[in-house]
């Protein structure tokens, strides 16, 4: 099994979150509190999320990624997703996602302004 | 004409989170006898993964102890995998509203509410059957090659 995992980080005055593994709803609560921690601690005004290293996504982690939306929305700020794959930009555009939500496909942006 | 079967799978697995993963290796793992392509075998496992956690999440919300999961699949000779995933749960009050995206009956789980749209546009063919405190039978067909 392919567990999930999650690590927070700020960079440029923006929270990097790195996610690896399977996205799915066995993951999705301890991910989803870890992030939630982060935006609690560090109110960034924009967030990255990276999905270069998830292997697969349902649509509970459409629910997780909704979610912190919302959350950043609340308090004023961004997120963009970062590098998903093919199968995951898939699921993303099934539900209507990248309408809402940046999606940036070079991971190279994470280490520049923009 | 139906086409002839060339292998079949009966699983029984408890409703476990942890169990999610186990059924989606399983089945795609079965399915690959059929030499899918790899958007095909992404397609299958979103499929299960939907079908399972639903059992998952909502089936057995009621109940004091987790039930049971049943999986069946088999593998036909015109390339197609036909798979049925049952719960013995509180079954589906109403089917139509759950296939409309965005519902859900468990809005504080952050649940995508895309769970059967998402089944049924990956599927080839995809039916619900629900009956209220009896279960919840998923039934899909997926054709390989299409």
């Amino acid at each position: 099994m392919d567990t999930a995992g999650v690590r927070c980080e700020m960079k440029n005055n923006r929270l990097i979150i790195t996610l690896e593994g399977d996205l799915d709803h066995h993951g999705a609560k301890y991910i989803r509190d870890e992030i939630d921690k982060a935006i609690f601690l560090f109110r960034p005004m924009s967030a990255l999320l990276d999905l270069s290293s998830v292997s697969f996504m349902d649509s509970s982690g459409l629910g997780l990624i909704l979610g912190r939306y919302t959350r950043m929305k609340e308090t004023g700020g961004i997120l963009k997703i970062v590098n998903p794959s093919k199968e995951i930009q898939k699921i993303l555009c099934l539900a209507g996602l990248e309408k809402y939500i940046p999606i940036i496909k070079n991971q190279e942006t994470l280490t520049k302004k923009s | 004409m139906k086409s002839k079967t060339l292998n079949k799978i009966d699983i029984k697995i408890p409703a476990l989170s942890q169990n999610e993963s186990l059924a989606r290796q399983i089945l795609c793992s079965f399915a690959s006898q059929l030499d899918p392509t790899v958007e095909e075998i992404g397609d299958l496992r979103v499929i299960i993964s939907e079908a399972v956690t639903n059992c998952v999440v909502h089936a057995y919300r009621l109940a004091s102890t987790p039930g049971y999961i049943y999986i069946s699949a088999e593998l036909f000779e015109n390339r197609s995998v036909k798979i049925r995933i049952r719960d013995t749960g509180c079954g589906i009050e109403d089917i139509e509203k759950c296939m409309q995206p965005f519902y859900t009956t468990d809005p504080a789980g952050e649940r995508g509410g895309m769970g059967f749209p998402i089944m049924k546009e990956l599927s080839d063919k995809f039916k619900v059957a629900s009956i209220l405190k009896k279960g919840t039978t998923i039934t899909l067909y997926k054709k390989f090659g299409a």
